[in-house]
């Protein structure tokens, strides 16, 4: 049989050299300690970033025009959210990887109606209003091209309208019902009440928070405070923590490709899956580096060994 | 003392932090001392003496 | 002749075991003189600041989800948690980057780098669901800028990173248990095929 030839970058030479004393459980405890001291000392100088949740309270209250101009938009089904796609809905195709819809293959899993579910569902738990029931009734059992033409006139409205006196404020003709349902919702806001209706509407206990994270992601609140602390997707924002704190270095390859044409530019629709798809081919690179020539030739052909192994190579 | 005042940071980063511009490049100075410290370290790793010459060569 | 006793899956897995990691390659009291480099560090900082990261995410478990917004001890040991992430993250790159130098994979240790790779990628995976679980303002942008790269690939349709309660029990369960268990793993080839000898010189 013939002997298999010897491949540095794959095989291993046998070692017939000396060994030294090792105090493996020794090496261990010094290492928790310093590490927990390490920890301690970092944790008192720097403590750690705990900006303050948003809630549709705060965002209503801070800024009720964006707010009611998302609602609007949940309400004619044109908000990011209406439009994605799966899983939420099937308003898109998702995004895709050349010819694969990964999205669309794995279907619609977290329902979400935006129109139903962040306004008029929230709208009907409120109880003793008799104008808010009668307008909410005309608008459901109303045609969707009466319901179109109400929406247009009020977006269009809405966006020359102001708050003041605790009341939206938009002059709109031919909208129906919509001026009472939008200045109910904005109320029911900026009360909390709408935080509390997105998210019992499956029953007492709850730990999901998908409606109403998505409906404020629709509006500018979230994201206007993401651009101030340089979180945006665009301003490397995956890396970066709130305030000065480090965040996560270690997302910088990931995000360093959506800053790049084409990721940026001509791929922008779909991204996201190209992003993924890039990254999980370079990573499997990296994972199967000891079959692959001329990556795993690297290490032998730069020499940092020389500088690792140099009392071994001096003793020899 | 309180609790709450025994653990409040002696350096306060709650602000917004400022950030390095290099091209398409935009780095957080705190991310950019991380990662210099790695790099450092990762550096001195490799070229500080490790202790215990002695031992290693009167080894069995 | 095999008695009964030798056909027993305990009697077999035991010899199975001790044959292939003795006590005294488990607990090694010598190791190869060329183990001699401050790189060699990395690797037991990685797990001794995983050891740290799972000791204070039990003391925040202990009290809730909430307790660290509410109370300044609970916030210091939320300080805690947060910078043993920090270093741990910190030695594993460092490890890599010194694994790869030494083409560590050499010699039969593919698996040995291939669960590093994997408990990498592992811990991205804990220290972003642990991002979405803070219950704060990070935890609102973070969830809704990565349903889009999550949505965008299928998966959002059974991983809705939106969803506390999912994200939570994935960070404090699941995750960790796949850590702790590919850590036992990686760290048992280590000790099963020792140290990746240096290059030889000359070839």
């Amino acid at each position: 049989m013939a002997k298999k030839s010897f491949n540095p970058d794959i095989d291993a030479p046998e070692y017939k050299g000396k060994y030294s004393p090792y105090d493996i459980i020794k090496e261990g405890t010094i290492a928790v300690v310093v590490v927990a001291l390490l920890t301690v000392v970092l944790a008192v100088l720097f403590s750690s970033p705990d900006e303050k949740a948003v809630t549709i309270k705060s965002w209503s209250n801070a800024t009720p025009m964006d707010f009611a101009a998302t609602a609007m938009t949940e309400l004619d089904g044109s908000s990011g959210t209406a439009t994605y796609g799966p899983p939420y809905n099937n308003a898109a195709t998702g995004q895709q990887v050349g010819p694969l819809t990964l999205a669309k293959w794995m279907g619609i899993n977290v329902n979400v109606n935006t129109a139903n579910d962040f306004v008029v569902a929230p709208l009907s738990t409120l109880a003793d209003q008799p104008a808010l029931t009668s307008a909410l009734t005309t608008f459901t059992s109303a045609s969707s091209s009466q319901r179109a033409n109400w929406e247009a006139n009020y977006s269009k409205g809405l966006s020359s309208g102001s708050f003041s006196n605790g009341v939206l404020q938009v002059a709109a003709a031919n909208a129906g019902p919509l001026p009472v349902m939008l200045g109910a919702l904005t109320a029911m806001a900026r009360s909390g009440a709408l935080d509390q209706a997105l998210v019992t509407q499956k029953g007492f206990y709850t730990t999901d928070y998908t409606k109403p994270l998505l409906f404020m992601a629709d509006g500018s609140f979230l994201a206007n405070k993401a651009q101030v602390q340089h979180l945006s997707g665009d301003q490397w924002g995956m890396m970066n923590e709130t305030g000065s704190y480090p965040g996560q270095a270690w997302l910088w390859l990931y995000t360093m490709w959506y800053q790049v044409p084409p990721f940026s530019t001509s791929w922008g629709a779909n991204a996201d899956a190209l992003v993924w798809a890039f990254m999980m081919l370079l990573t499997l690179l990296l994972a199967l580096t000891p079959w692959i020539p001329g990556l795993r030739s690297i290490p032998r052909k730069v020499k940092v060994y020389r500088l690792i192994w140099r009392e071994h190579y001096k003793n020899m | 003392m309180g609790l709450t005042e025994l653990f409040g940071a002696v350096f306060n980063l709650d602000h917004v932090g400022r950030y390095i511009h290099w091209g398409f490049i935009q780095l957080s100075v705190s991310n950019a001392i991380v990662i210099g410290l790695m790099i450092a370290i990762f550096i001195a790793a490799l070229f500080l003496p490790f202790p215990g010459r002695r031992s290693r060569r009167e080894g069995k | 002749m095999t008695t009964e006793i030798d056909r027993q899956w305990t009697t077999r897995l035991r010899k199975r075991v001790v044959e292939t990691l003795p006590p005294d390659k488990l607990l090694p009291d010598t190791q190869p003189a060329y183990v001699a480099s401050w790189i060699y560090v990395f690797g037991v900082t990685t797990l001794a600041a995983l050891a740290i990261v799972i000791l204070t995410g039990c003391v925040l478990a202990m009290k809730g989800p909430l307790w660290w917004h509410l109370s300044g001890t609970g916030h210091f040991v939320n300080s805690l948690h947060l910078w043993s992430v920090e270093i741990f993250f910190f030695a594993m790159v460092i490890h890599l980057w010194g694994k790869f130098f030494m083409a560590a994979w050499r010699g039969g240790r593919q698996l040995t780098w291939i669960t590093g790779v994997v408990l990498f990628l592992t811990s991205v995976g804990a220290g972003f669901t642990g991002y979405v679980s803070q219950t704060n303002y990070d935890s609102q942008w973070i969830s809704t800028q990565a349903k889009d790269g999550i949505n965008a690939t299928g998966g959002g349709a059974f991983f809705n990173v939106l969803n506390l309660g999912q994200m939570l029990m994935w960070h404090i369960v699941l995750l960790p248990l796949a850590a702790v268990a590919l850590t036992a793993v990686h760290v048992i080839y280590v000790r099963i095929k020792g140290v990746v000898p240096p290059f030889e010189e000359g070839k």
